[in-house]
């Protein structure tokens, strides 16, 4: 909210400066966002133009004789508006505007210009820069603007949390001030003004949980036309309030005087008699000139005909004061929050009425500020008033709430010692009444006090949070259970295979996912920020696919991106449901460009490398397995799945070509997924013995035909080996013409070793005999000889 | 004899001329060898007078070794020679890069998380975690938000459903670990979290470490000693914190906590919008409300909540001015932070 700091000080007095005054507000939670000085401009007066001529050089430019109550001036001006007889600001030669502008003398197109004629964007103070500045005839020549529009003043924008709707008016600042600063508020003038006609209209609340006040009075022959006083258009433009016409500023500035939001209708577009319901999917031009249907969750204010407007959040266009209006009926209404809350943001029409309601506005405002409304538009306009008409259900209106206080609990809460007559004084500047027993009767306008902790956290307030103490809490010790994090574990494994960690959105292309997974559902979200991050992902290569481009299109030619995170399939009964993958991406280069490293390109070994480090480190060397597969996303010769126990826990392969092609790649892609909430991670390691006696290595070289897996081999020479096999390792693969049948021929290392004694030739030469047997049969491998 | 003094002068001339091994060799056999001029000296003893024969056979054997050490002398000094010539065949440019293959990183975010985690992990909490997209009843209802209040608009959220939301903070791992486990707790639940908001200060997903302590006789005073005590460990700098009364449906008392500016110590800059002040974590009492909703009997028990955003804190921490960068991946941002 802003406000001016002058208008505060008539208001409540307090001694600091404003620099304290903006530090005690934000330290007692109402934060203040900025101060803008007003007055940080000089030399602008107040001046008539008195005769105006076409620019001998220009026709959009005309030569102002100006009269600043001394002197006349020739000013060049360009503005549309610039009429002999208006009284305009003028800024004289030296005068200072903001943004350190200097004004000087100048030759504009051929003619001497001394000064400038000002519009109101120009000075700083508001919006409008159609054209000059009109200000009323009556003021006098020469008087320079900071003292005539009193901008020795700072407009003071105070960020406020939710809770604190009561502080959303000048009033509800000046009484925080007032508790800060011991010092007494100086209320709004209350006067009740006696009624001149007898009309009124009736109102029937037919939904009174929702509206359980309406207070509306009617004025007649109002002077539409009149023009709302300086005195109340700057504290209105320094609240941030547009001027409209002088009854409508009129309740915008009682809005932020009291903090009642107030309506006024045009009377004579008002059928019959008001009833505050619930719409029935009703249309409604709304003073927005934007066209709403209403549902049947949104209250309204209707006539017997139509819907006049969205209770406590914008007025309709066609019962709206307008020059032709003669009549009105000011509104001073009690909505409950609980209606009006989330309308605004459902409608898109977040309006200075629809926030002060959310929030809550005092429940014994509405007569005070309608007959404040009243006293102020007989003044401006004119008028004659008629009776109050109050229409009220006090049972839906906000009882008066009483909090019991334990002071024991404010020590045992704040680590603090207070004494009980601190505490009632605290409470008693707040406003609150203490009644028998420790009851606290809460103001009519603190919604947001409940329990007994909103009353400690008031006065943590008071004294402040900076006074209160600093201890550390004691915990009992516990047994730190050291858990082994296997992410972590995985990090640091591909971050020393050179992969660079990417954090990618978990929400991604439409498009993207479709193409990568056209079978699957995906998580839509209903409010994306973009269609391009319209779906949750349902794996994170579409993440590193676009973080894959991103660099290769900066001259990246070597590309290891990996990710862990939640990803999400699509569920028909728990959309919470997730899964935590693993994935990575390669791509370009095997190694990093260095003078002994040869230039090769990455390939499928690279990644099944790093996949299998993974793996190693997860579930141990002998746990998994790797089978061909094809998917529609891998080029089909080159991917595989990774199963543990006969289950799929991953894929990894190169993107297939049309794929790669699709997204804008120029070269292989190679991806891995890992599922790692399907795999149980091994258990501590289990010494075993070390072999006193050597090992035996012999080496054998197969030829096989060229479908044979080498994954088939070695299953084969494993389970024929014998128990004293201790390693076993493919040390070449030849495939070329020469080997005769097109075959191809896989060497294998292996080592035998027994535990407590020497192995003998003749056992060794005996499961060589069993390995070579056992391929042949089941393989029809031969060896090499 | 003045045949053994020629030979002499004569064969150390020729050994200090050798200029190789083989030179050498060859040498070593004409002179001392089976057939060499010494040895044909030995040999011809027999014709002298036996008399004699005892002093010239000494001197013979005298030159011998003479030379025998001399050709040994020459030897080394050449085997030095070519040992010296082949290590300076050998030498290599020690400037050009060593052969390595270049090491990963972890991503800036994580470093933050790791260095959020550290800290809490020594003082004896331990981690939880929940689902991204969570029920409204965890994001909201559980923690005292329902869905007229004026808070939600606090929280721009994502929706799945009417009853599913993106996570708009990691509160709801407090509740599902209140809901599951007794107090006292300790914890802490790092994560990502979305808002529907996308500017220069704010991306739709960022990252949030909250806490929580429930314990019998936690206060206020406790709260304000963990987080000065955290901020000064992350920050590694006693800067000036102040606690500011602010408010969360689902803590009471609640507090921002500032820090002093890091870029202008205090004076009023660009990056603490000229206050002096960075907001940096979010505090308060949980709510009775809140514990209410997990079974937490608030007679016996009380506790606090905090929580941070992690990319701020990596911004302070590394000077990052641009929050969009995290997430765009850029190897040359990322490489910054191995």
């Amino acid at each position: 909210m802003k406000f001016s700091e002058n208008w505060l000080k008539s208001h409540v007095k307090f001694s600091v400066d404003t620099e304290k005054l903006v530090d005690q507000l934000t330290m007692a939670g109402l934060e203040v966002d900025s101060v803008n000085y007003l007055g940080a401009i000089s030399g602008v007066k107040i001046a008539r133009i008195e005769k105006v001529e076409p620019h001998p050089n220009a026709d959009k430019l005309r030569v102002c004789e100006v009269n600043d109550g001394k002197e006349r001036h020739t000013v060049v001006c360009g503005a549309p508006n610039a009429v002999a007889g208006k009284v305009v600001p003028f800024a004289t030669v030296g005068a200072l505007l903001p943004n350190d502008f200097k004004i000087k003398k100048a030759k504009i197109r051929g003619v001497e210009s001394h000064g400038m004629l000002c519009a109101q964007n120009e000075l700083g103070l508001g919006e409008d820069s159609a054209g000059l500045w009109e200000l009323p005839n009556n003021i006098s020549l020469g008087l320079d603007i900071v003292t005539y529009l009193d901008l020795d003043d700072n407009v003071i924008d105070v960020d406020l949390t939710p809770n604190r709707g009561d502080c959303l008016s000048i009033i509800g600042v000046a009484r925080e001030v007032s508790v800060l600063s011991r010092s007494e508020i100086k209320a709004v003038p209350q006067e009740s003004i006696e009624p001149k006609i007898e009309h009124r209209v009736d109102v029937t609340l037919s939904e009174p949980a929702g509206c359980a006040r309406y207070v509306s009075r009617i004025i007649k022959d109002v002077e539409i036309g009149a023009k709302t006083p300086m005195w109340m258009a700057e504290k209105l433009r320094r609240g941030g309030i547009r001027l409209r016409s002088p009854v409508v500023d009129v309740t915008n500035f009682v809005l932020l005087e009291l903090g009642q939001p107030m309506h006024a209708f045009d009377l004579s577009k008002i059928e019959g008699s008001i009833d505050v319901r619930y719409a029935k999917n009703e249309n409604i031009e709304l003073l927005d000139e934007t066209s709403m249907t209403c549902d049947e969750d949104t209250l309204v204010i209707a006539d017997n005909k139509k819907i006049l407007a969205m209770a406590g959040i914008m007025g309709g266009m066609k019962s709206a004061v307008s020059e032709s209006t003669k009549d009105i009926l000011l509104e001073s209404a009690w909505f409950n929050p609980r209606v009006i809350a989330g309308k605004a943001r459902k409608y898109g029409k977040h309006t200075d009425s629809s926030h002060r309601f959310e929030r809550g506005v005092d429940p014994k405002l509405q007569l005070i500020a309608i007959e404040r409304a009243t006293s102020l538009i007989l003044e401006i306009c004119g008028g004659m008033a008629g009776p109050v008409s109050e229409t009220t259900s006090e049972k839906d209106l906000p009882e008066t709430k009483k909090i019991e206080l334990d002071y024991e609990s404010v020590a045992k809460q704040l680590g603090i010692k207070l004494d009980s007559q601190e505490i009632d004084e605290i409470l008693h500047r707040l406003g609150l009444k203490k009644e028998k027993n420790s009851h606290w009767q809460i103001p009519s306008w603190r919604f947001d006090l409940e329990i007994q902790q909103d009353l400690i956290e008031e006065i943590a307030r008071v004294i402040g949070y900076d006074n209160l103490p600093v201890t550390l809490p004691t915990f009992e010790a516990k047994n730190k259970k050291i858990k082994k994090d296997e992410i972590v574990a995985i990090k640091e494994l591909l971050v020393h295979r050179s992969y660079r960690e990417a954090i990618t959105y978990s929400f991604v292309n439409p498009h993207v996912q479709n193409l990568l997974f056209p079978d699957l559902k995906s998580v839509n979200l209903v409010n994306p920020i973009s269609p391009e991050m319209a779906v949750m992902r349902l794996s994170i290569w579409p993440g590193l696919i676009n973080s894959a481009l991103y660099n290769l299109n900066r001259q990246k030619n070597r590309i290891r991106f990996f990710e862990i995170g939640q990803c999400f399939p699509a569920s028909d009964e728990d959309l919470t449901h997730y899964e935590t993958k693993c994935a990575g991406l390669i791509c370009g280069d095997r190694y990093e460009t260095n003078w002994s490293n040869p230039h090769e390109r990455t390939d499928f070994y690279d990644l099944k490398g790093d996949v299998e480090s993974i793996l190693n480190a997860l579930v141990g060397e002998k746990n998994y397995q790797f089978c061909a597969k094809s998917f529609e996303f891998f080029h089909p010769g080159q991917s595989a799945q990774i199963l543990i126990n006969d289950e799929v826990i991953g894929v990894l392969g190169n993107l297939h070509p049309s794929l790669a092609n699709e997204f804008g790649f120029k070269q292989s892609v190679y991806l891995f997924d890992i599922n790692l909430g399907s795999i149980d991670a091994k258990s501590e390691t289990q010494f075993t013995t070390l072999s006193k006696f050597p090992e035996v290595k012999r080496d054998l070289s197969f030829m096989l035909d060229q479908t044979v897996n080498a994954s088939d081999l070695l299953d084969v020479v494993r389970s024929s080996s014998g128990k004293y096999l201790t390693d076993l390792k493919l040390f070449d693969v030849y495939q070329g013409k020469d080997v005769e049948n097109k075959g191809k021929s896989i060497a294998l290392g292996l080592t035998f070793q027994h535990p407590c004694r020497t192995l003998t030739d003749s056992e060794i030469n005996s499961c060589i005999d069993t390995i070579v047997s056992e391929s042949s049969k089941v393989l029809g491998a031969k060896i090499r000889s | 004899m003045t045949d053994l003094k020629s030979i002499k002068e004569r064969s150390h001339t020729l050994i200090s001329g050798a200029d190789d091994l083989e030179a050498l060799e060859t040498l070593r056999v004409e002179l001392l060898g089976k057939k060499g001029e010494l040895t044909g000296l030995l040999k011809s003893l027999g014709s002298l007078p036996s008399a004699e024969r005892p002093v010239q056979g000494e001197k013979i054997n005298q030159a011998k070794r003479e030379l025998s050490d001399a050709l040994n002398e020459k030897k080394a000094i050449l085997l030095k020679n070519r040992l010296e010539a082949k290590l300076a065949a050998e030498s290599i440019d020690v400037t050009l890069p060593g052969r390595h293959s270049e090491s990963g990183g972890l991503h800036p975010i994580t470093h933050t998380l790791n260095r959020i985690k550290a800290l809490f992990f020594e003082l004896g909490y331990s981690e939880e975690t929940g689902p991204e997209i969570e029920k409204d009843f965890y994001n909201f209802e559980a923690l005292n938000i329902p869905s007229y209040h004026p808070a939600r608009a606090m929280h721009d959220t994502f929706y799945l459903n009417e009853s599913t939301v993106l996570r708009t903070h990691t509160s709801p791992v407090q509740i599902r670990t209140m809901l599951s486990k007794k107090p006292p707790l300790q914890i802490i639940c790092p994560g990502r979290v979305y808002r529907c908001d996308s500017d220069v200060t704010h991306t739709p997903m960022f990252h949030q470490v909250e806490g929580l302590v429930v314990d019998k006789g936690i206060t206020f005073a406790d709260l304000k000693g963990v987080v000065i005590q955290f901020l000064s460990n992350f920050f590694e700098v006693d800067l000036p914190i102040r606690f500011r009364p602010s408010y969360f449906p689902f803590t009471e008392p609640s507090a921002e906590v500032d820090m002093q500016c890091t870029s202008c110590s205090g004076k009023g800059c660009r990056v603490c919008g000229n206050t002096g002040w960075l907001e940096v974590m979010g505090c308060g009492m949980v709510h009775p409300k809140v514990f209410d909703n997990c079974g937490v009997d608030t007679n016996i028990y009380s506790g606090f909540a905090f929580g941070m955003g992690v990319e701020r804190l990596a911004m302070l921490k590394y000077g990052v001015n641009d929050l969009r960068m995290f997430f765009d991946n850029d190897l040359r941002f990322l490489r910054q932070f191995s």
